[in-house]
């Protein structure tokens, strides 16, 4: 996707209207409580996007507000949960009992081998992880499934012999696919205007994630103009021939934490983990919090500056070191 | 001194702690562990997660193993590709242990933390893997945490997310998995280890009050008994250095 060109700046709304389309494959970064790409997170929620394949490792509030938001028919993923808020993701955990979603389950090393695997632009690579579980006996989605959707392999694990005749001390290996994103959306704090990145922090697996995907679209707390991030260019991670958007989001990842700039927010975690178990107290809590506001910016002003104050990060450690998180 | 059950479970697991241990660990009291390990026992361990931190600080406990609690003061802070590779280094790799926690637990210690009931139609779903089973497939030893329940040690796992011994002391090999496996299961009636023979779980000790009978009464399957003794109680030492140095604010404990 036009790779190249200068500016890629435009608005959340844009960038989601355009790029996330019914059906399409999505893939979002961040793990459980931090760096989510929440504002993009609302921003589907609100524009109905429906029937999305959903691919994560460790995801948590992204996925679930998703899965709640009813944008996701098929998920693959190795965790859902958000720690000690929610120790599985609610509306997941319901969803999968329920049945309206379909899950193929993979570890978190899996996922983001198949992630570098897309990235490198090979098939599949291998792993020891899972021989002799029911990761690689169980399949969420049937054969007949994945013969009929080109972008979805048409196995979901394969055990193989070592074919450098046990070399390595590795009888087996297990291969696991490639994965090739329509979009993936990651939260990031410095990006400029072309889409180089620079993250704070732990990266989880959002550079493999980021350069697998055929559109990225990258949200930031601060854009830069492309001198600034080129004076120290040892600390960025995605240069710009991997984006395609760059959206400005003060509080992007809000209610998640982005490392240096913010905490999460133990309320909103809290009222949601709370809100979740039921489906008509759920509903309300995504008016209120989502389809009550035209943009993210109109979502922070609701929660308020207070709030928004308590989990601010000390500068030096990189979180709110007073916050309750009682 | 008075104690309470969680509290000895994180003791008991971080006795298992030696200094040089590299422990990986994950949400809960698993991360208290290797605090309490790093503050009272084995002050040169190294606490490790999946996220890509390591040696972290923690000078505040975190919620979840991406907090941004564990990010400062690391050696290094980089991804998943990194960790989990860390568990596999050649040289590195052997002195990773990992603390694990499930929903079932079988005799071979397996370990199922993905459904109950039938994987297509669940009764219950769980978070699934994450990198427990990532973490059972390479390290050389690992700490698992357990409630001691009757549905949760099983005859046989409704799924088997990360592996124990498989089904034998050649479990592991005739899967393709390098060697290694749990060491401990720490639950809230006492400690269990694994015979290193049959590879299966035998008790070792059981916690003050506590009979083996009892234990036995909570466990689907049956296991050796006649070498269980009685855990030592914690320490004032170990007590107050877990409360007043690991968590203060008793956000886990």
């Amino acid at each position: 996707m036009m790779t190249t060109q200068k500016n890629k700046v435009m608005t959340l709304k844009e960038a989601i209207n355009r790029y996330v389309t019914n059906g399409c494959h999505l893939s979002i970064g961040g793990f459980t409580l931090n760096r989510n790409p929440m504002a993009a997170v609302h921003e589907i929620i609100r524009q109905e996007k429906r029937d999305l394949h959903v691919y994560a490792h460790s995801n948590g509030q992204g996925v679930d507000e998703l899965i709640g938001g009813r944008c996701v028919s098929r998920l693959e993923i190795a965790y859902g949960g958000t720690g000690k808020f929610m120790s599985t993701c609610i509306r997941f955990r319901q969803a999968v009992q329920e049945q309206t979603i379909a899950v193929e389950d993979y570890s978190n090393f899996q996922m983001t081998l198949r992630f570098l695997a897309g990235a490198m632009g090979i098939p599949f690579l291998p792993t020891r992880s899972s021989l002799g579980t029911d990761i690689i006996e169980k399949w969420g989605f049937s054969q007949e499934f994945r013969h009929k959707d080109p972008r979805i392999p048409n196995q979901k694990l394969v055990v193989a012999a070592n074919p450098f005749d046990g070399w390595g001390e590795t009888e087996k290996v297990v291969l696991v696919p490639a994965i090739n994103p329509d979009v993936t959306i990651i939260h990031v704090q410095t990006a400029d205007v072309k889409g180089n990145c620079r993250m704070e922090g732990l990266t989880f697996a959002d550079v493999e994630q980021a350069k697998a995907s055929r559109v990225l679209i990258i949200t930031c707390e601060d854009l830069v103009d492309e001198d600034y991030l080129k004076t120290e260019p040892d600390r960025n991670q995605i240069p710009f021939i991997h984006a395609t958007a760059v959206v400005k989001v003060p509080f992007g990842a809000y209610p998640t934490a982005c490392f240096q700039y913010y905490d999460y927010d133990p309320v909103y975690m809290k009222a949601y983990a709370r809100a979740a178990t039921d489906d008509t107290v759920f509903a309300q809590f995504l008016n209120d919090m989502v389809f009550a506001h035209n943009t993210h910016a109109d979502l922070l002003d609701h929660v308020g500056r207070h709030r928004l104050e308590s989990i601010l990060a000390d500068r030096g450690c990189g979180y709110a070191k007073d916050l309750d998180r009682k | 001194m008075e104690y309470t059950l969680k509290e000895l479970m994180t003791i008991c697991a971080a006795r298992e702690i030696n200094n040089g241990d590299i422990v990986f660990c994950g949400t809960g009291i698993s991360m208290l562990a290797a605090m309490a390990a790093k503050n009272i026992n084995a002050p040169e361990s190294v606490i490790f997660f999946e996220t890509g931190a390591i040696d972290s600080e923690l000078a505040h406990i975190p919620l979840a193993v991406a907090d941004p609690r564990i990010m400062y003061h690391t050696s290094a802070n980089g991804g998943l590709m990194d960790a989990f590779c860390t568990m596999q280094n050649p040289f590195v790799g052997q002195r990773v242990v990992g603390i694990l926690g499930a929903a079932q637990i079988d005799i071979y210690g397996n370990l199922n933390s993905t459904v109950i009931g039938d994987y297509d139609a669940p009764d219950v779903r769980f978070s699934g893997s994450g990198g427990a089973c990532d973490v059972a497939s390479f390290v050389s030893r690992s700490i698992i945490f357990m409630k001691m329940e009757k549905r949760k040690f099983k005859k046989k796992l409704d799924y088997l997310t990360s592996p124990g011994y498989l089904d034998g002391p050649d479990g592991r090999k005739n899967a393709g998995l390098p060697p290694g496996g749990p060491d401990k299961v720490i639950t809230d009636m006492g400690v269990m280890g694994f015979d290193p023979d049959t590879r299966q779980m035998i008790l070792l000790g059981c916690f003050p009050g506590i009979t083996p009978a009892q234990i036995l009464d909570h466990m689907e399957f049956e296991i050796r008994t006649d070498r269980a003794v009685e855990i030592d109680v914690p320490t004032q030492t170990e007590l107050t250095l877990l409360r007043e140095k690991c968590d203060p604010h008793g956000l886990i404990l």
